[in-house]
Formats: structure tokens, sequence, C-alpha cells
């Protein structure tokens, strides 16, 4: 079975944010998901729906600190709990390649799945009234209009570092599975037993120093 | 979390309903034991109709939490995995037999049918109760809830404000029966009371299992955020905060501690001795202005794992 996820690498990602943007340009202008809604964009209290974000943590304590930048998108648990709960089955995981989605003609905007979901991944369209999440640009990645090296999700190719790897973690020859058993890559919270399909690869000492 | 009116409105409307509905059936099966005893149909059967009038109000409330109201049906379809869709069908079943009840009652069917019905009422009345809270408890990292307490306390609170309701009635219409309603009101409100102390302590006394260390993979003592992502709001700092001063929370809690339990045993001591409706009915209302406390402090008193990336604006 196909499990197609993301493997980022914290030891690349500069936290620069294009994944960020470009995630929303291509989200808002595709149509699948509709529009990602931002209201007061340049007012005081700006607030908008993201499926991706970069957040920014220090580790260590002065002067010996490492500044890690963490993006995070839906995960694509193997065992999603967003899945269950969901009273009208919008809330999904398909089969045919793993990815976790949002029907959003089925969904009643209850926000139940984002309750269950230990990742605070989904965020919920005030405008629409329904769950959105991120879809793994399933819109883009079977699209043969398009040439087939951007058949990726739009953050994938918009980084700059190339910090972010797109494939089937279930292939054992994909690239993705690759660099997850050649770096020791890791699951965000392994305790609460969701098994995210998307990793990442830990930092590693690049100090010069042991 | 932050706390939905919508929901707490509906928890606490629907457990009176609920307790109402047994209160009505344990009064029958008493009327049934002393052959002097004789309430009339119409007591049953308007009981049945307030009941039907806590439901709805619940129900109405409920679709405030909806984005999509006019979707709602869809949630009967994943009863097979999902705990709110289950409440979804409890919730009409339940208020379909209640209505047959009053139904039954207001034509006069005979008594062995009423009881059936009822039975079948007090039945899914209970089903419902194990739904809603397992809708809560069935989330093994929201950690504050993931435990039977949950599915305990809503029971033990729905009955007691059930009861405290159903002696108030009784004063009303059938005053032979407000000892044994506010009898039963007052020894669910202290189970409850001791119940929601016992989940308290234990609430207290969890451990975090998710930090800020396995939300982000660093084994390293120290981390901590300097950046959630983006300057402003967003959903996720919306809906899994409270942003209530600690100060607030603690009167909260203070407040439900005192309304919810010990004031209306009070009341209703006072009110089965002296049989009076009034304070009986004060009892209730003292009661449920408690519980929507109560219900408002189960929800900001869960520290959901996805605040571990929103500790820092900027």
């Amino acid at each position: 079975m196909t499990q197609l996820a993301l493997v980022i690498d914290l030891n690349v990602c500069v936290g620069c944010h294009a994944c960020v943007t470009s995630c929303k340009q291509w989200n808002t202008s595709s149509g699948y998901a509709g529009a990602l809604p931002d209201d007061n964009p340049y007012g005081a209290d700006p607030t908008g729906v993201f499926f991706n974000r970069v957040q920014t943590y220090e580790v260590g304590s002065f002067p010996n600190t490492d500044t890690v930048h963490l993006p995070k998108s839906c995960l694509h648990c193997e065992d999603p709990p967003c899945v269950p709960v969901c009273p009208t089955g919008a809330s999904h995981k398909r089969e045919k390649d793993g990815i976790v989605l949002v029907n959003y003609d089925k969904c009643i905007g209850c926000k139940y799945c984002s309750w269950a979901c230990p990742y605070g991944a989904r965020e919920f369209d005030e405008h629409e009234k329904v769950m959105k999440k991120c879809t793994l640009c399933v819109d883009r990645i079977y699209d043969e209009s398009i040439p087939e090296t951007e058949r990726k999700p739009s953050c994938v190719i918009a980084c700059p570092a190339s910090a972010r790897i797109f494939g089937d973690v279930h292939d054992p020859d994909s690239e993705a599975s690759k660099a997850i058993r050649k770096n020791n890559g890791f699951a965000l919270m392994p305790e609460v037993g969701t098994k995210p399909a998307n990793q990442y690869l830990p930092r590693a000492n690049t100090s010069g120093k042991e | 979390m932050h706390p939905a009116f919508s929901v707490i409105f509906l928890t606490t409307l629907i457990g009176v309903a609920q307790g109402l509905f047994t209160a009505l059936m344990i009064g029958q099966t008493y009327e049934l034991s002393d052959s002097s005893l004789a309430f009339g149909n119409e007591f049953y059967g308007f009981g049945a109709v307030l009941v039907l009038l806590f439901m709805g109000g619940g129900l109405v409330a409920s679709f405030f939490h909806l984005g999509r109201p006019e979707r709602a049906w869809r949630a009967a379809t994943m009863w097979r995995t999902s705990w709110l869709s289950r409440e979804v069908i409890a919730i009409p079943s339940f208020m379909l037999v209640t209505f047959i009840y009053a139904y039954l009652q207001y034509t006069g069917a005979d008594t062995s049918s009423t009881l059936l019905t009822g039975l079948i009422g007090v039945i899914i009345s209970f089903i419902l109760f194990y739904c809603t809270g397992m809708i809560y408890a069935c989330l093994p990292f929201l950690r504050e809830w993931a435990t039977p307490l949950t599915v305990v306390n809503f029971i033990l609170f729905g009955t007691a404000s059930g009861f405290t309701f159903a002696a108030f009635y009784a004063a009303t219409s059938a005053p032979a029966l407000i000892d044994i309603f506010a009898g039963f009101a007052i020894v669910l409100t202290l189970l409850g009371m001791a119940t929601r102390i016992w989940t308290l302590k234990r609430n207290a006394a969890l451990k975090p299992k998710t930090t800020t260390q396995t939300a982000i993979g660093s084994k390293h003592q120290q981390v901590r955020q300097v950046s959630q992502g983006q300057m402003g709001g967003s959903y996720n700092t919306r809906e899994f905060f409270h942003h209530k001063t600690a100060e607030t929370v603690k009167k909260v809690k203070s407040a439900f501690l005192i309304l919810a339990f010990p004031v209306p045993v009070v009341l209703l001591f006072l009110g089965m001795t002296a049989d009076s409706g009034f304070v009986l009915f004060l009892a209730f209302v003292t009661q449920y202005v408690g519980l929507i406390a109560e219900r408002w402090y189960f929800f900001v008193q869960v520290n959901h794992p996805q605040n571990l990336y929103y500790q820092t604006v900027s």
C-alpha cells in the first residue's frame, strides 16, 4: 500500500517560510480546497487559514543554543485519530495513497476532528464553515497536464534549501524512505500512537566538536 | 480549550431531560407499588413534554456549534466509529420514544405499554449519556477527559439535575412524589460531588506525557519556542486556548463546587421538608447554573497538546 508523505530535513530548513506562502498561494488558487481565507490581513489583528506553518524553537541555553525551525503541516498519520471521530465521514484517509483529506461537501463544521488531532494540523475556515487541512497537493501530484517534475506538493518545489522530500514512505527504495533510514528520521509526538507518515530528519552535530 | 457555550448548553440541557425522564419512570414504578397512589396520565404526559422541551433546547444549542447545520443529518452516518455520530442517533431516538410515551399517556394507554415504552426510553437515555461522555473520554491524549470518570460525571450530573427538576415538578402536581425525587436528587448530587472532586484530584496529579521535547523531537532538557510562525491569531490560538486568567478559572471552579452540589442539597432538603415548590425550583436553578460553570471548567481545564506549538507569538 502506498503512503505518500513528506520528509523534512531539520538540518537544512532555514525557516524562510517559502513553503508556507507557496502552500497558501497554490491552495488558494487551485480551487480544490477553495480559497484559504485571510481576515484583516493589514489590520491590527490579522488572521487566516494555513495548511503549513513554520515554528521556531531555541534548544539549549545561551550561548550554546541551537535554533530549530519546524515546518509542520498535516502529518497524514497512518493511524489518524481525526478520521474515526468524524460523524459524517468527511474526514477520511485514502486507501490509494494514504493521504488524509476532508470532503468539504460533507463536512458539517463540528470541529471534533480538530480536537482529536494532537498536532493542531487542522484549521477551520470561518468563511466556508468547514474544516480544512493539508491535502499534500492532491490536486497537483496527479495532474498530468503539468510537467512530471512539478507533480509534487507546492511546498516541496518552493523550498530553496531542498529541505523537503516527497515520496512513498512504504516503498523502501523511495528517496523519502532512504532518507529516513539513513538519517534516523523521527516522528512528532510518537507517544500518542498516531504513527505520522511525515517524518523529520534530526539535527546533526555540525559544530565540529564531539 | 475554548469553552463553547453551544456545547455547554447542549450537554447540560439534555442531561436534565434524561434525568427527568428517568425520574418519571421511577415515579411510575413507585405508583405501582402502592395502590393508594394515582398521579394521573397527565402528570407523566406533561412531564414527558417537559423532557422534550429540554431536549429541544439542547438540540437548538447544538446547532449553533455547527458551521453547516443544514448538513447535520449526515452526522448519523459514521456510527460504526464515531461517538459523536452515535450521540446524533441516540438524541432523536430518545426524543421519539419520549414522544411516544407522552402520546400513550395522553391517550390513556394501559400501564403495561407506558411502562414498557418508559423502560426503553430509560435505556436509550443511558446509552445517550454514555455516548455523550465517550465523545470526550475517547480522545486518549486529552488526558483530563480520557477517564471513565468523564462518563460517570455526565451520568451523575444529568440524573441529579433531572431529579432536582422532577422534585420541583412533583411539587406542582404530585406532592406525594417530592420526597422520593428529592431523595434521589440529594443522593445523586452527593455522589456527583464525590466523583467530581475525585476527577479534580486525578487531573491535578496528571504528568504530561507529551512535552515540547516530544513535540519537536529534541531530547535536550532546555527547549523553548521563540516563534509560532505568525504575528496574529489563528484557529489554533482561538480554539485550543481559553484566554482567561488563572484567577477567573479558579473562581469558576469554586463557584461550581458550591453551586452545583452543596447548595442544591441544602435547598432540596429544605424544599422536601417544607413541601415548597419555590425552594425546589431555586434548588434546580442553582444546580443548573452550577452545572453550566462545571461544564465551562470541564473544557477550560484541558491542555491540548497542540498548544505546545503555539506558546510564543511572533
